[in-house]
């Protein structure tokens, strides 16, 4: 099966959710789905590449920083990204490191018609985990 | 929510009693009805909070209770430093210091009736709101700290607004014991340019007419009046409060085996409030409390400018600016004698009762006003602090509707374009830059803001003085 994003039900918020046939890719399909949130991921044109690094102790925490890493670039940068290039590393005992490229464009209120403008990913449903066929699967509750 | 195993204590008022983990009772103020439709997470994150070291008498829940992070949204509860209680970015939020203020204009309904579309675009023009807006300023870093320790005080001394206007500012504008040193170069860089704006979501500006009186003696007395016009102003601390709130989750979540705090949720991250790490955050929270007030401040400014150029007779003073995610360090009665707390409201709002020192002379007699946004249709609430508050939830009240569906839900359901077209039918027009953003802050998205208000009034945490519907929305 191929790699997707999805969204699901949260009460005020949104779930983001990314699988993929590894935790790097499923990591680059939450990225789009955090995308999704606020427009089409396919109206964004991939013209720029910006530089995303972050570590944690764990997976799960990885998976937070790299979507509020995504939310901070998206704000300081004013742009919207439309694709992921994610690899993630352990780092012996401290833990797990993520360096990525997100490839984007500055954010045209006219085009994007930008739905939201997310505050941050929480910890609600956060999991990251493999599922019985081999695929891997990121999610959390990002606060809109 | 299952509520099989709560005791009824009043007609409003509920208890799931302490046990197991529970230091202390979770208690519930809401109609049997608002409590049943309540999700059975509130009574999960209710339970989880009386777990919390140094918690003080109960963990509450607001009729509006949903939800949230680690506490339920409409959740409150209060620590004693002195028992070891702690300090959680959870029991906040991430949007730091989301508030309502309420502006007086002077004008009666047919006053904006006559230029409604007018005016409806030049606040939209004028006031930055959604995703990729920009605001009026941009500060230097010095600028930065100086508005991170000064709040609304500092954006007045800019020339954002009247000194008059921090009288009617909780705090009088200016949270006091801010540090900016503790707020992160991340979260000021993400605030650098948005000073002045609405941001999106739930936020919004509206022009709004009184529509029903509940209380004449009281509305009299603060200048409301059956078909007065007034501006509501609802956000927060924007990307400032959003950084601060994701900095010390991560940071609290990590640290709390080394507190030997045992958490039931790991988003319920916590730290002592005798430690450096819960000081930080107090101290960088109470800057983030200070950029929501300076935000709204100068948006005040704005929507003034505006109102100036199409309706110039209007004057538009503060009613009042109330905030609902904060943690608070206040003085409260426990067990006859006073005690310092520290009183975490995420998605609930102080309602300070009458005679409280804190409030401005020309409010003490009634109580505080509390400001309570409902939806674009059901319209918004002027509560005001009753007596009984303060020995209820510390002196705390709900804050607004509460969802009734998730924004998929609801995006599933609507239309923009629909919701647009039948409430301008009902003579409400609202401006957004997103289709899809009204859709999901339809109207019928929502909880009923009116029973959720009556059990708030009933509970006796906050009386209903006046009902407000809008007139002209504008959303990020």
């Amino acid at each position: 099966m191929e790699d997707r994003w999805e969204h699901y039900e949260h009460d005020a918020d949104v779930g983001v959710r990314g699988i993929g046939s590894s935790m790097a890719r499923a990591f680059e399909q939450a990225g789009l789905a955090l995308t999704a949130v606020v427009t089409d991921p396919a109206s964004v044109r991939c013209e720029r590449p910006v530089e995303i690094a972050c570590e944690a102790p764990d997976a799960e925490l990885l998976f937070a920083e790299w979507l509020n890493a995504i939310v901070y670039e998206m704000a300081v940068r004013r742009m919207l990204f439309g694709r992921f290039e994610v690899r993630i590393d352990a780092a012996g005992s401290d833990g797990m490191r993520l360096a990525a490229r997100a490839w984007g464009e500055a954010t045209s209120p006219k085009r994007h018609a930008p739905a939201a403008e997310i505050k941050a990913a929480t910890y609600t449903t956060l999991r990251v985990a493999q599922l019985p066929d081999g695929r891997w699967l990121a999610q959390t509750v990002v606060d809109v | 929510m299952d509520i099989g195993k709560l005791v009824r204590r009043g007609e409003f008022e509920w208890e799931a009693p302490a046990r197991g983990a529970m230091r202390v009772p979770a208690v519930f103020f809401a109609s049997e009805a608002l409590l049943r439709e309540m999700d059975d997470k509130v009574l999960e994150q209710a339970s989880n909070v009386a777990t919390l070291p140094g918690i003080v008498q109960a963990s509450y829940a607001m009729p509006d209770a949903h939800w949230g992070y680690g506490f339920p949204i409409g959740g409150v509860a209060a620590f004693d430093p002195a028992q070891g209680g702690v300090v959680s970015a959870g029991g906040v939020g991430f949007d730091i210091s989301c508030g309502v203020r309420c502006l007086y204009t002077g004008l009666r309904s047919e006053d904006v009736r006559a230029v409604q579309a007018p005016l409806a675009d030049l606040l939209f023009e004028r006031i930055p709101a959604g995703l990729g807006s920009v605001g009026a300023i941009s500060l230097t870093p010095k600028e930065m700290d100086a508005m991170l320790a000064g709040g609304a005080q500092w954006a007045v001394e800019q020339g954002w607004g009247e000194p008059a206007d921090l009288e009617r500012i909780e705090e009088r504008g200016r949270m006091a014991d801010a540090d900016p040193a503790k707020v992160s170069a991340k979260a000021k860089e993400r605030q650098r340019d948005e000073m002045g704006t609405l941001g999106s979501g739930n936020h919004y500006l509206e022009v709004q007419r009184v529509a029903r009186v509940y209380d004449r003696i009281v509305a009299r007395d603060w200048g409301l009046e059956e078909d007065d016009v007034v501006v509501m102003i609802h956000c927060g601390s924007r990307g400032l409060g959003h950084q601060i709130g994701s900095e010390f989750l991560r940071r609290m979540a990590t640290a709390a085996p080394g507190f030997g705090i045992e958490l039931p949720d790991r988003e319920l991250a916590c730290a002592p409030l005798d430690s450096e790490l819960g000081r930080a955050y107090l101290g960088a929270m109470r800057a983030a409390i200070n950029c929501a007030l300076a935000n709204r401040q100068i948006l005040t400014h704005l929507v003034r400018e505006a109102f100036a150029e199409i309706l110039p007779a209007a004057r538009l003073p503060l009613l009042y600016d109330v905030s609902h995610n904060t943690c608070k360090r206040e003085v409260h009665t426990v067990d006859g004698a006073p005690r310092t707390l520290y009183v975490h409201r995420k998605g609930a709002t102080r309602a300070f009762g009458p005679g409280h020192p804190d409030l401005p002379e020309p409010l003490r007699e009634h109580g505080q006003p509390v400001l309570i946004g409902g939806s674009m249709g059901a319209g918004s609430f002027v509560l005001a602090g009753a007596a009984g508050a303060e020995a209820r939830a510390f002196a705390s009240a709900c804050h607004g509707a509460g969802r009734a569906m998730s924004r998929q839900q609801a995006v599933r359901r609507w239309r923009g374009r629909q919701v647009v077209d039948e409430l301008a039918e009902r003579g409400i027009l609202v401006r957004s830059p997103s289709s899809r953003g009204v859709a999901e802050e339809a109207p019928g998205a929502y909880k009923d803001v009116e029973a959720v208000v009556e059990a708030a009034d009933r509970a006796g945490l906050a009386r209903r003085i006046a009902w407000l519907k809008p007139l002209v929305c504008i959303k990020g």
